[in-house]
């Protein structure tokens, strides 16, 4: 009946029914109804830990030394113990970080390290190799044991087969395919697998079940039960060893490496991380689990030691030829139970399968993600990173990989496969993936430990790994020299693979884990002592340590109620990719979700969550988190997360700082220039209204002459007196054009800085009073009284004689000609303060009306006088006397005085004490 | 009848060497030194022709020749604007504003004669 056919097709029936579960389990999952959402599920699937190596395995290695199978179990135990604290936080941490992997946990912890997650990915392909080789080799064993049934052959009886027939080949590239179809039928953003959980955890019950079986069968079918078992072995002095401690190898030393390794394979080999973490849908699963896993080992070791002992028992004659490793199929097969042979095949084949399905998954998602896409991204010429839809690639590189992992699995199969036992493969894989205990563990708990720390424990520890035990089962194998295993590297004894550096006494797994661990925690530990963080690492190991803290705000937090407004999150991300780039992302996701976002107000936890991603691509998924729920949130922005952005971001908020800082220079700049410009503008005006209004000028008394001249030359008979007027009216209009010439150059010159000052010490007394001397005239014709009040001391100013003179003779002028004859009365006042001298030219006139005050000072500005009209003058003379005052550092200005009448005055500053000194001793 | 002039300027030697060459051309002749006192002297004295200053404080020429076309009363008034400021724009604001003709300052004696007679005859 067990034809080869017959396993063939009982083998494809289940794989067809377990892809039947996972197909549904997706479909639900895509329904929002998971239904691996319940920790019974989910501790099942954990239970993928338990592979073919338990199945067929925990027999063999119990068979040989007897309880020596317990510490693969006793080390999940304790450690289950622990998972509520370590587990729970690294899948706290895993979920808010969005985890996809051990590579990319180890990756993020480190500063987002793509180095350290590529490294990781890479230790990880190595190191499960051989568990992946084992697994194909249980399934091509059971397979050719089980097809020669009613025979007992063992499968090493044949020898190698050829490439073409070698089963171990067609399992692995069936296995490959069935993977592909499992794991990669679409991307996930979250990379979880629901329907392959849902299939793994049913491989647990049916694996549970099968051995469970067997072990019934052999304790209650072939012996009377465990007494009669445990009895009749008793009586068998080499059996009755088995049952105490004596049969152990390696001693406690051995126990407990073995512990310490099943410790960290339970947490860290990468298929445990995927199932525990990164396929985990609740935390609060992990309450249950704590207990139901342990349970689900103990029961299924249950039957490890009668299984083994019933069949040493049965099988005393030929108990060498009768490979251990496979009592779990010969023992029924010997008995002649065909359908529990057969159960027990699909048993192995269930924890086979499941182990090979969860591992190339959880690899392929690493080498795709953390190794080969990082590189693909850097290479420019790809243009990846403009490239819009990457699934069909990413799908490519994971089925690749699948292939590929399980190719070399069975290559590796195919090198060692027959020098060693089971169990003895497995645990190089654990030894492996042992290494990433320190980098997790020290990174979850101690934000001290750097990537540059974490690199170097990784290496160092994964070096030894490979030196000690990688490489000596290749030599063994024959496919190495196996010189350096008695002799050492470069026949240096130090470095013999199993007595390194002299340490001798111990199991080879036992020295391995020994030096591996010391090299990685050392190097660790010392190495992230002695090196500095980079901001985006501590940034990341303050999140990742304080992940329970971080987590509750980030609760909150994460479910966005749109607290927020569009135009808040749009510039919050403009900030940090500039207004044009924050717009197009908007538009783009505008467009994408095909949403009008003009016409809403609030943003939805979906725009929120995008923003948060944008925003991640330029300042890293922590800060932008921060960022927008300091936005969303409002006040919610903890001290601690200021304290984070101040101290921990500080690159990016001092890059930011500058940036803008960069732009309000800019801006000011701009505004600098728009401003000069414009007072440019107005100078062309003011300019082109002076040329305007000197043309203006200049005309008007050349209209007199002009006139008056041609009346004269053509009328000679012009009478005599009118005659005399005209040519008086022409001498006066040419002195006014002159002066009018005068004063615009002299304007052009101040203006220009061209005019040449002559300064010296002068006496304002002196001054005024040569000042007054010179309009006397002018005030007698007028008739209008001038009087000076000058203070007895010296008044010493530093000023252009000439200049100042003009200044009084203009001011005194002008009350001259505002003053009525007879009746008026002009008055010069000289005064000083600690600074300046004040001269104030007084007159009793009709003073200036308050509007026009202010602008006497402009050129051309005349104060017309209602009744009389247009005064006489060009209208420049205080233009230039002020321009000469300012000039000294002085000021003018014009007050209407109490009385009827008006008041000029400006200030000249006092010559400084020195120069008045050295002024006095040149004199002397 | 003599036809009648006012002249309208703030400069007193320009009134009075216009108010000579009108005078001996035979006109009467009545002034004005602003805009108001202008209007004033029309209302006063309804004159055939004004020879019509542009800048002046207090209504400048550009008023004075607005409020006269606003006014039917004055519409047979012939105006020739006056002005020391020679730009293209003075002038075409000027004729737009109504006035009839338009003399750049400084001007030439017969030419301002040959243009006012031109508009309202030789006496």
């Amino acid at each position: 009946m067990l034809k080869g056919g017959v396993i063939l097709v009982v083998a494809f029936v289940y794989l067809g029914l377990l892809f039947a579960i996972a197909y549904y389990g997706d479909k639900r999952a895509d329904a929002n109804r998971s239904i691996i959402a319940n920790p019974y599920i989910y501790t099942l699937s954990i239970a993928v830990y338990c592979t073919a190596w338990t199945f067929y395995g925990s027999v063999g290695r119990a068979a040989n030394t007897g309880v020596g199978f317990l510490p693969i179990y006793l080390g999940p135990t304790l450690m289950a113990v622990l998972w509520w604290f370590v587990l729970r936080k690294i899948i706290r941490i895993a979920k808010v970080h969005r985890i996809t992997s051990i590579a990319d946990f180890i990756g993020s912890r480190y500063g987002k390290s793509t180095l350290l997650g590529g490294l990781v990915t890479i230790i990880a392909v190595v190191g499960i190799m051989p568990y992946i080789s084992l697994q194909l080799k249980a399934i091509s064993t059971s397979y050719i044991v089980l097809q020669h049934y009613p025979k007992l052959v063992m499968p090493y009886e044949f020898g190698q087969s050829a490439l073409w027939e070698d089963t171990a080949l067609y399992v692995a590239l069936l296995l490959a395919a069935f993977t592909i179809v499992f794991g990669t039928r679409h991307i996930d953003a979250t990379e979880r697998h629901e329907g392959m959980v849902a299939a793994i955890a049913f491989e647990s019950l049916v694996k549970l079940v099968a051995f469970l079986a067997v072990g019934v069968f052999v304790t209650f079918g072939l012996f009377a039960g465990p007494a009669d078992l445990f009895g009749r072995a008793a009586e068998v002095p080499k059996l009755a060893r088995l049952m105490s401690f004596e049969g152990m190898t390696g001693g406690y030393a051995s126990w407990l490496s073995l512990m310490f390794l099943s410790m960290m394979a339970i947490m860290f080999l990468p298929r445990q991380f995927q199932v525990a973490v990164v396929e985990n849908v609740n935390e609060d699963h992990l309450r249950k689990a704590v207990w139901l896993f342990p349970l689900y080992l103990l029961v299924i070791n249950l039957f490890v030691l009668p299984i083994a002992l019933g069949g040493r028992l049965l099988f005393p004659e030929y108990a060498v030829s009768i490979d251990p490793d496979t009592y779990v199929l010969t023992v029924p097969m010997a008995e002649h139970q065909e359908g529990l042979a057969l159960f027990a095949f699909v048993g192995g084949l269930s924890a086979a399968t499941g182990m090979v399905i969860v591992a190339a998954i959880a690899l392929s998602t690493m080498v795709c993600n953390d190794l080969v896409m990082p590189v693909l991204l850097r290479i420019r010429a790809l243009g990846l990173t403009g490239r819009k839809d990457l699934t069909g690639l990413l799908l490519g590189i994971r089925r690749g990989t699948i292939v590929v992992v399980l190719l070399l699995g069975y290559l590796y199969f195919r090198l060692i496969g027959e020098s060693f036992a089971l169990v003895t493969i497995g645990l190089v894989s654990f030894a492996a993936a042992a290494q990433f205990a320190p980098a997790i563990l020290l990174g979850i708990y101690w934000k001290g430990a750097s990537r540059r720390g974490a690199i170097a424990g990784l290496s160092a520890g994964f070096a030894v790994w490979a030196y000690t035990l990688l490489l000596p089962s290749f030599a063994k194998s024959g496919w190495l020299p196996a010189d350096f295993l008695e002799h050492g590297l470069f026949g240096i004894e130090l470095l013999r693979p199993y007595e390194l550096f002299g340490l001798i006494g111990l199991g080879a797994t036992t020295h391995a884990v020994f030096w591996s661990m010391l090299a990685n925690i050392g190097l660790l530990v010392g190495v992230s002592l002695y090196s500095r963080q980079s901001p985006i690492e501590q940034i990341q190991a303050t999140l990742f340590v304080d992940a329970f803290r971080e987590v509750q705000q980030r609760r909150e937090a994460h479910i966005w109620h749109g607290t927020t407004t569009i135009a808040e999150l749009q510039s919050l991300v403009a900030r940090f990719m500039g207004a044009e780039q924050a717009s197009a992302a908007f538009t783009h996701y505008a467009r994408r979700h095909a949403i009008d976002l003009q016409s809403q107000v609030s943003a939805d936890p979906n725009l929120v969550s995008f923003a948060e991603r944008v925003l991640a691509g330029a300042i890293g998924a922590a800060s932008a988190r921060v960022m927008v729920s300091s936005v969303v949130k409002g006040e919610a922005l903890s001290i601690e997360g200021v304290m984070q952005i101040l101290d921990e971001t500080s690159q990016v908020l001092e890059y930011s700082r500058r940036l803008e800082q960069k732009s309000r220079e800019l801006e000011l700049a701009t505004a600098e220039l728009r401003a000069a410009n414009e007072r440019l503008q107005e100078l062309d005006r003011l300019k082109d209204d002076f040329v305007s209004t000197v043309s203006h000028e200049l005309r008007t008394p050349l209209t007199s002459i002009r006139a008056f001249s041609e009346i004269l030359l053509n009328d000679p008979d012009v009478p005599k007196r009118e005659r005399q007027n005209f040519l008086d009216i022409i001498v006066k209009e040419s002195e006014r054009l002159t002066r009018l010439i005068n004063e615009v150059l002299d304007l052009a010159k101040i203006e220009a800085g061209r005019m040449e000052w002559r300064m010296e010490p002068i006496d304002m007394r002196q001054l005024i009073e040569d000042a007054t001397a010179s309009v006397s005239q002018l005030f007698n014709e007028k008739k209008v009284t001038l009087k000076t009040d000058l203070p007895p001391a010296p008044a010493m100013v530093n000023a252009d004689r000439d200049r100042i003179m003009q200044v009084v003779i203009n001011l005194l002028s002008n009350a001259a000609k505002f003053s009525e004859p007879k009746k008026g009365r002009v008055e010069v006042k000289l005064s000083g303060n600690a600074e300046a001298f004040r001269i104030a030219v007084v007159d009793n006139g009709p003073g200036i009306p308050p509007d026009q005050a202010a602008h006497v000072f402009e050129k051309f500005h005349q104060v017309t006088d209602q009744q009389k009209g247009k005064p006489k003058g060009t209208g420049l003379g205080l233009a230039i006397t002020r321009l000469i005052v300012e000039h000294h550092g002085g000021c003018i200005w014009v007050e209407n005085t109490s009385a009827q009448g008006t008041c000029f005055m400006f200030t000249v500053p006092r010559l400084q004490t020195m120069g008045v000194a050295v002024g006095g001793r040149a004199a002397d | 009848m003599p036809k009648s002039i006012l002249l309208v300027d703030d400069e007193p030697n320009i009134v009075l060497s216009l108010e000579f060459l009108m005078r001996r051309a035979g006109y009467e002749v009545h002034t004005a030194s602003d805009g108001d006192a202008a209007i004033e002297s029309i209302k006063a004295h309804l004159p055939d022709l004004i020879l019509l200053d542009i800048n002046m404080a207090r209504r400048d020429g550009f008023e004075v020749c607005q409020t006269i076309r606003s006014n039917p009363v004055w519409k047979g008034i012939r105006i020739v604007m006056l002005t020391a400021k020679g730009r293209d724009v003075e002038r075409e604001k000027g004729m737009a504003m109504g006035a009839d003709d338009y003399i750049t300052k400084p001007f030439s004696t017969q030419e301002v004669v040959a243009k006012v007679q031109a508009l309202i005859g030789k006496d």
